[in-house]
């Protein structure tokens, strides 16, 4: 059938990568090689992003959820690699590109913002100096242009374009983070990843930096996939929830769904592990144990030595991800079937397309 | 007063009706800047407060708001620029000898932040107690100190505590280091644990077992924490009472409860509506505050929450207001508020 003109065949390439997700993560599988052994630290984990979407991903040190934002960010590099699965980006595949066609992507199409804005930033060079080495690996040359682009990314953070003249250290923790998005903004992409951008925060600057990385979503219409271990963070910010168990999926679906009736007993030992400021005063004992050893083979339930409601088959059989309602979780009680009379009882709203988030 | 000196064997304090610390106006600058500009930090300034026996008083605010240089001061690492602070009555100025600062110290111990830095890697997880022990409880035989590490690593949860013992730190996750600080302080038989943000680089799933943890030191062992925190909702969770800091200064202080169910100082309404709260419902497009707190670097006269403050009014521009009783045992350093005007500033 090689009569269709090449013409034609890829209209219909990018017709089909335009209703796709914009980025589609499949089956990625990330081992770390370390001398006593391999370590699987993000096993099968798949993740579909669409265009505006704001994706949060949370868990607990160690859960995986950094190295599967560095996968998909091709940012691996040590005793890690991708050992399984693929990332799309537009229809593309990001694994297997070489770093030259990878820079094409970055900054311009994909950006991350990082954790620590001390250690992102170069502390030997001012940052309006950082925003031109950007622009200019991109191909921007004019020097008006990189300063007028400059101040105006600086200025949609809130800080003053003064600051270009700024070197990191003379900036607050809050300020760094904010030039490290408006770094992250200055080719608008299409996609920003973002890991943990606010650890570093108090929880004043941290809630305003938050309504500012929603503010400039809805303003330019990139998607956001937001990695961070408090889960009241992103509470009322982020349209779908992705929650990672010792490198694993253990529940994704709508946030609010998500928070208002948590299906994996995991993620419901998460939202009980905040005290709230508002409220009768409740004794809470959050989870006890530590999470499991990814060095080694499972054929149990990776939750179950530290789950409240483990059963006897949970020792024995490792649990897929199952689709209950829309949503996706890794929890036999919630094997075809079991739930069902769960579900008619609860109050929850009635299941519709997990992206269809106004 | 012979039943009292009977029903408690501590030490005879100078005054028995005193709570076990206070400090008054304690202040803690640093000069900054070359020979040419010199100026002066104030990362505390004039910061009167007290903490009872038997109680958790949790001490929050910004970083940068001077929590961290009280709890320096108050561990003695730091002297004081000015101010006094007072143990069980006894001024620490007074404290000269060596006897009576390791007797202070052992009284006092400290909970550092990051129990991956605060603990030796190259020992076992006993040096750190019995070497304590050896030197603040001198009249303890090896075995006693043996039996004693044994003791306070049963009440900070870390069984069978002879295999705990025997552990290396990097065979511990964060959270049982952290119980290793507890455990370490409390082989001091302390009064007061000064605490350090003691959960803040622990994940959520265990920062609770912590908190519960410091509540089981006070009702149990009877010790009184000091409670170092950015986290209000951690503090309304554990502690009794509540001091908010901005800029070096005291704004507000009293039971946790009453601070946070009825907040008078303005920076104390931004700080409670700033706790994102998944229960409540979203209040996105709410007024964000975007100021940070400033650095005290040679200030004049005038509220230091002035320029972030909505309600801020002529005398807030010239004169520092004072902590005052706005309530029965609930302060704040407001001129609105102390004019009886109601403040709602941030809601």
């Amino acid at each position: 059938m090689s009569s269709v003109p090449a013409e034609a065949s890829r209209a219909a390439d990018r017709a089909a990568a335009a209703n796709a997700a914009m980025l589609e993560v499949r089956d990625l599988t990330v081992t770390y090689a370390l001398e006593r052994g391999t370590v699987t630290a993000v096993d099968r984990v798949s993740l579909d992003v669409e265009p505006r979407e704001f994706v949060g991903i949370v868990g607990e040190s160690g859960c995986g959820k950094s190295t599967l934002l560095f996968a998909i960010a091709n940012l691996l590099g040590g005793p890690a690699a991708i050992t399984g699965g693929s990332v799309l980006f537009k229809g593309r595949s990001l694994v297997g590109l070489t770093d030259s066609q990878l820079a094409a992507v970055r900054w311009k199409d994909l950006s991350v913002v990082m954790q620590s804005a001390m250690n992102a930033l170069n502390p030997v060079m001012s940052i309006g100096a950082q925003f031109k080495d950007a622009m200019r690996a991109h191909g921007t040359t004019s020097r008006q242009e990189i300063a007028d682009r400059s101040a105006e990314v600086l200025k949609m953070v809130g800080i003053d374009p003064a600051h270009l003249k700024s070197y990191p250290h003379q900036l607050s923790g809050g300020m760094r983070q904010r030039s490290m998005i408006a770094m992250a903004m200055l080719f608008t992409p299409d996609l920003i990843i973002m890991d943990e951008p606010t650890s570093a925060l108090d929880v004043v600057a941290q809630r305003s930096l938050m309504a500012q990385i929603k503010d400039l979503q809805e303003q330019f219409g990139f998607a956001v996939v937001f990695v961070t271990h408090d889960m009241s963070l992103v509470s009322h910010y982020s349209d779908r929830l992705m929650v990672m168990y010792a490198g694993q999926v253990a529940e994704l679906g709508r946030t609010r769904d998500v928070f208002d009736d948590p299906l994996h007993p995991y993620s419901a030992g998460l939202l009980e592990a905040f005290p709230s400021i508002r409220g009768p005063k409740v004794r809470l004992t959050g989870i006890p144990g530590s999470p499991p050893d990814l060095s080694r083979e499972y054929e149990s339930c990776r939750f179950a030595p530290r789950c409240p409601q483990v059963m006897e088959r949970c020792k024995t059989t490792p649990p897929d991800l199952y689709q209950v309602e829309g949503r996706l979780v890794r929890c036999l009680l919630h094997e075809d079937g079991r739930n069902s009379a769960v579900a008619e009882g609860a109050a929850a709203p009635a299941a519709e397309d997990v992206r269809s988030e106004p | 007063m012979t039943e009292q000196a009977a029903a408690s064997p501590g030490p005879i304090t100078a005054d028995a009706a005193a709570p076990l610390l206070r400090t008054d106006r304690l202040s803690k600058h640093f000069k900054i800047g070359n020979a040419l500009s010199r100026k002066t930090l104030h990362a505390v300034d004039e910061v009167s407060l007290t903490i009872g026996e038997r109680q958790i008083v949790a001490l929050a605010g910004e970083s940068g708001s001077g929590k961290s240089t009280i709890a320096r001061l108050l561990a003695r690492i730091y002297t004081p620029t000015g101010g006094e602070i007072y143990f069980q009555g006894t001024p620490l100025s007074h404290m000269r000898s060596r006897g009576d600062r390791l007797r202070y110290s052992s009284d006092a111990p400290m909970v550092f932040q990051d129990p991956f830095a605060s603990i030796n890697p190259v020992f076992r997880i006993s040096h750190g107690v019995l070497r304590a022990l050896k030197l603040h409880r001198p009249e303890l035989s090896p075995d006693e100190r043996y039996a004693e590490a044994r003791r306070v690593f049963e009440v900070v949860g870390l069984t069978p505590a002879d295999q705990a013992l025997q552990r290396y730190p990097h065979e511990l996750s964060g959270g049982q280091r952290q119980r290793v600080g507890f455990a370490q302080a409390l082989a001091m038989r302390p009064k007061l644990i000064i605490a350090d943000e003691p959960v803040s680089m622990l994940d959520v799933s265990i920062r609770i077992g912590l908190l519960n943890l410091m509540a089981q030191l006070r009702d149990e062992q009877g010790v009184s924490i000091l409670y170092i925190t950015h986290d209000i909702a951690s503090a309304r969770y554990v502690a009794d009472r509540l001091i908010v800091m901005y800029a070096g200064q005291i704004a507000e202080a009293g039971p946790v409860e009453e601070v946070l169910g009825n907040p008078r100082h303005p920076y104390t309404q931004l700080l409670v509506s700033a706790v994102p709260d998944p229960r409540a419902e979203p209040h996105i497009g709410a007024e964000t505050d975007r100021g940070e707190p400033p650095k005290v670097i040679d200030p004049t006269p005038g509220c230091r929450f002035r320029w972030r403050c909505p309600l801020a009014i002529d005398i807030c521009q010239t004169v520092t207001p004072e902590l005052a009783q706005l309530a029965p045992d609930h302060d704040a350093a407001c001129h609105v508020a102390q004019s009886g005007a109601e403040v709602r500033a941030f809601s």
